[in-house]
């Protein structure tokens, strides 16, 4: 179809699209949204520009801000590539949040109450205990979605806030630490459940856990049987079906899996970052990745460079209540990032050409 | 009206529509119309035109261009380039509206009927101007005046979903009439019929013209175009390639102008039945989507390199039937083997490895995952078959390039997505990977629908020959043509039951109808 537009131009549909084209595209509409979002810098008076070489410095300027943007792409990155493996089979999981926080949980109760266990055997149990407490809390919106085809997409979000006020119930009463003058934390990790880190900076070495999930899933995706199963259910589950798929068996793994790598993001936040569980353990870690996931249209290795921007901006947007802004004026930064991008999908699949007379 | 008649009155209306087109202009005249889409020039400057009083046939292949002009003359889609006139008068259509207003109906192949109301209510809804009151009663009785004139007959107080398909088809009918339409477009109109609808429905045509009014009908079927129409035009590639009088020219005439070329001989069937019995069904009754009982009590037997045809107006059970078959449905009654064992419990992966192939009827979502490549469109059967976790798609590779060459499959690049090909192709290509794991029985459903004179000889040649082969195949149809050339028996269904089976050479046309409306073959012993 051609839609007329400005007189001489006309929008025309293509039929492929390059990969080069589809990452130009992208970093326009970022670059667009940016702009956008400077619009609104401008109206209260500051210089956008200003403002974004801020950003730039506190991320990228110092080697202390560098550290610090990966500190926070461990989890963005991670809960993105749980996220993405079920969009991939169109489950639209978007409860990252509530997964991360409890796997988090699972976690936390082994470094409290088993503190007395080595550090070898003590990381793994937590490990194993993130991935299983964040995979079953997924397995809750996918049971009805495989057996009742229920919406996932509502469930999932609402445990987001059950498993929110579940971590606030412990850290307001059973796990307070009860040498912490009543603040909502528990008591300290022993050493033995903390990942190490890097040098002196805050960054631990669950970034190698990232990099090798990444990798795996990237293999699993392209190679695998079962990479091939998730493929094709999500591009039509009728087609899964005559090829004699189990539908509901897939739907419970990818969801379990999809969850459990959220949760393993809640055991690196609380044993690598934090050392305690508390009530503030993700500024919005789990609704960024979704973000971060679309933005990388899913690929494993794009959701690393995507979430290691995000992470910046995030650290930027800490930096910016210095200058007087509040710091959430980073999700508005990322909404307006979304809306272009959204907005440039178009192009994927349609190309501007001046109209011939 | 007996078949000569129809002729004789046939020949006069030309006669007569000759001497009057010489001093009358066309009721609607489209001139060098052109349409682009992305990619394909859908309509390269045809001209075209019908004159009152007569039935003109739009012939073509799929992707011939049929369709797209006939939107251009209902207001659907504004032509790039190109004029139409209404009685001589140029008029330019902004919307489907326009073209009712200038009296162009359209009855679709998908009707557009709200199924819980009734005819009347149906009738009313498509009137423009109603007055705030209105009045039930006349227009149900200017319901019964039109259908009894065009011998239309419905009843204006039934619903929609009590009534058949032709009788629904009747409606659409009468709803362009109360419209006012003096141009009826027909698309594909006995696609959906029994032969006695489709017989009942062109004595209503031949009425209507009889009464001045014109009527195009889009078709893909030669036999009914050259029975039923004054003249024809044949659109090939975008392009008209000529309007012909249909008393001056035959099959074999149409045939070449739409393809291009002869069409190869026609099919020669020797049956190759074997006395291997492959598969049976007992007694299986299974329910469909909605929980009613699709399929009552089926029995029948396959045998190796027979082809076991399945005739039936579309929705009494074929679906279900291929589902049971191939192991996607389970049943509820009934017993089903396959090879003398017993598979009534196995599921769509088990018949798999046992060597049942399945055609489905919806190819883009069922039998492809449109998403994907056709590399990986072609590792849907296979890929359980590599050791280990992970698939050798150099070998799926290598494998779909052999198959891609075999079975000509035409696609622009291996790496599209397969919903970017010709239904032609994907047909193809589903078939070159059913056929290629080679099966003991092919289960093929509507495997000939919506392709063209090409892509359908080809297929039909591949289903041949796969029963020469000593397969069995069991093919889902609703031409009775293709059935009565191609298969050994014909079984009929009728709302899930058998009504009846025949063998090729001792049935007609008739008989396998009356079958398919309902009346059990009576058995003559």
């Amino acid at each position: 179809m051609k839609h007329k537009l400005m007189g001489s131009w006309e929008i025309k549909k293509t039929n492929s699209s390059s990969a080069l084209k589809k990452f130009g595209i992208s970093g326009i509409s970022i670059v667009l949204g940016l702009l956008f979002a400077g619009l609104f810098v401008l109206i209260t008076g500051k210089d956008p520009l200003q403002l974004y070489s801020e950003i730039l410095q506190s991320s990228f300027g110092s080697f202390y801000g560098f550290s610090e943007t990966l500190v926070e792409m461990i989890p963005l990155a991670l809960c993105s590539l749980g996220v993405s493996l079920a969009f991939r089979m169109q489950l639209w999981n978007i409860g990252a949040e509530g997964q991360f926080c409890m796997g988090a949980f699972g976690a936390t109760y082994f470094a409290l109450f088993f503190s007395e266990l080595p550090k070898l055997i003590m990381l793994p149990l937590m490990l194993m205990a993130g991935f299983i407490c964040g995979g079953l809390w997924a397995l809750i919106p996918a049971l009805p979605k495989a057996f009742w085809n229920v919406s996932e997409t509502i469930s999932s979000l609402l445990l987001n806030y059950v498993a929110y006020f579940w971590i606030a119930y412990l850290v307001y009463g059973p796990w307070k630490d009860p040498k912490g003058n009543n603040f909502p934390l528990t008591k300290q990790f022993p050493e033995s459940a903390t990942i190490p880190v890097f040098g002196d900076t805050r960054v631990s070495y669950a970034i190698f856990l990232v990099l090798l999930i990444a990798a795996a899933m990237f293999f699993l995706i392209k190679y695998s049987k079962w990479g091939y199963e998730i493929s094709v259910s999500g591009s039509s589950r009728k087609a899964a079906d005559y090829a004699g798929m189990s539908y509901v068996k897939n739907v419970l793994m990818v969801m379990f899996l999809s969850g459990a790598i959220s949760g393993i993001a809640g055991m690196a936040e609380v044993s690598g970052v934090l050392h305690r569980l508390q009530q503030t353990i993700s500024p919005g870690y789990g609704y960024t990745a979704i973000l971060i996931a679309l933005l990388a249209r899913l690929n494993p290795l794009s959701i690393l460079l995507v979430s290691f921007l995000m992470g910046a901006l995030l650290v930027g947007g800490f930096s910016l209540q210095t200058s007087g802004f509040p710091s959430s004026m980073v999700s508005m930064f990322q909404g307006s990032i979304l809306f272009f991008v959204l907005a440039g999908e178009v192009f994927n699949n349609y190309r501007l050409v001046r109209k011939k007379v | 009206m007996s078949l000569t008649n129809r002729r004789d009155s046939r020949r006069f209306v030309v006669m007569f529509e000759r001497v009057r087109s010489m001093e009358n202009t066309p009721m609607v005249e489209m001139r060098k119309i052109s349409k682009e889409f992305p990619g394909i020039l859908a309509n390269d400057q045809v001209s075209f035109d019908v004159n009152s009083g007569e039935i003109h046939a739009l012939l073509g292949e799929n992707g011939a261009g049929k369709s797209t002009l006939m939107s251009v003359l209902t207001g659907l889609y504004r032509p790039d380039g190109g004029e139409i006139y209404i009685e001589g008068k140029r008029v330019e259509f902004l919307s489907p509206k326009d073209a009712v207003n200038n009296s162009i109906g359209m009855v679709h192949q998908h009707f557009k009927l709200v199924q819980p109301f009734t005819v009347a209510e149906n009738v009313m809804l498509s009137i423009k101007g109603l007055k705030q009151i209105y009045n039930l009663k006349e227009i149900e009785q200017q319901i019964i005046k039109q259908s009894e004139a065009f011998g239309l007959s419905v009843n204006p107080k039934a619903k929609i979903w009590q009534l058949s398909v032709g009788e629904q088809q009747r409606v659409e009918i009468i709803k362009l009439l109360l419209l006012g339409a003096k141009v009826l477009i027909l698309d594909e109109p006995t696609a959906v019929l029994t032969p006695q609808e489709a017989k009942a429905l062109f004595e209503t045509l031949a009425k209507m013209v009889k009464s001045g009014k014109s009527v195009i009908l889009i078709s893909h079927k030669m036999n009914e175009v050259l029975e039923n129409t004054n003249r024809i035009t044949v659109l090939r590639d975008g392009k008209s390639i000529g309007t012909v009088y249909t008393q001056n020219t035959n099959e074999k005439e149409l045939a070449k102008m739409m393809v291009g070329r002869n069409i190869s001989d026609p099919l020669e069937r020797k049956s190759s039945r074997k006395e291997e019995k492959i598969f049976s069904l007992d007694k299986v009754s299974a329910l469909g989507n909605n929980g009613l009982l699709k399929l009552k009590n089926i029995s029948f037997d396959i045998y190796a390199g027979e082809i076991l045809g399945i005739a039936g107006v579309d929705g009494n059970g074929q679906k279900e039937l291929a589902g049971a078959v191939a192991g996607l449905r389970s049943i509820k009654t009934g017993r089903i083997s396959f090879c003398n064992r017993d598979c009534t419990k196995s599921g769509r992966k088990k018949r798999m490895n046992l060597g049942i192939s399945y055609v489905p009827e919806d190819r883009m979502t069922t039998g492809l995952a449109p998403d994907l490549n056709a590399y990986e469109n072609m590792a849907l059967n296979s890929y359980r078959g590599y050791r280990g976790c992970f698939i050798r798609w150099d070998k799926v590779r290598k494998d779909t390039d052999r198959l891609i060459r075999k079975f000509d499959v035409r696609l622009a690049s291996t790496a599209n997505p397969v919903k970017m090909m010709s239904g032609g192709n994907i047909q193809k290509l589903l078939l070159a990977r059913e056929i290629d794991s080679d099966p003991l029985l092919i289960v093929a459903v509507y495997p000939m629908r919506g392709l063209d004179i090409g892509a359908t000889d080809y297929v039909k040649r591949l289903l041949l020959e796969q029963s020469e082969k000593g397969k069995a195949v069991l093919l889902i149809s609703e031409d009775l043509e293709d059935l009565l050339s191609m298969t050994d028996r014909i079984i009929v269904i009728y709302e899930g039951e058998i009504m009846g089976v025949v063998k090729p050479s001792e049935t007609t046309l008739e008989e396998i109808g009356l079958m398919m409306a309902g009346k059990r073959k009576v058995v003559s012993s």
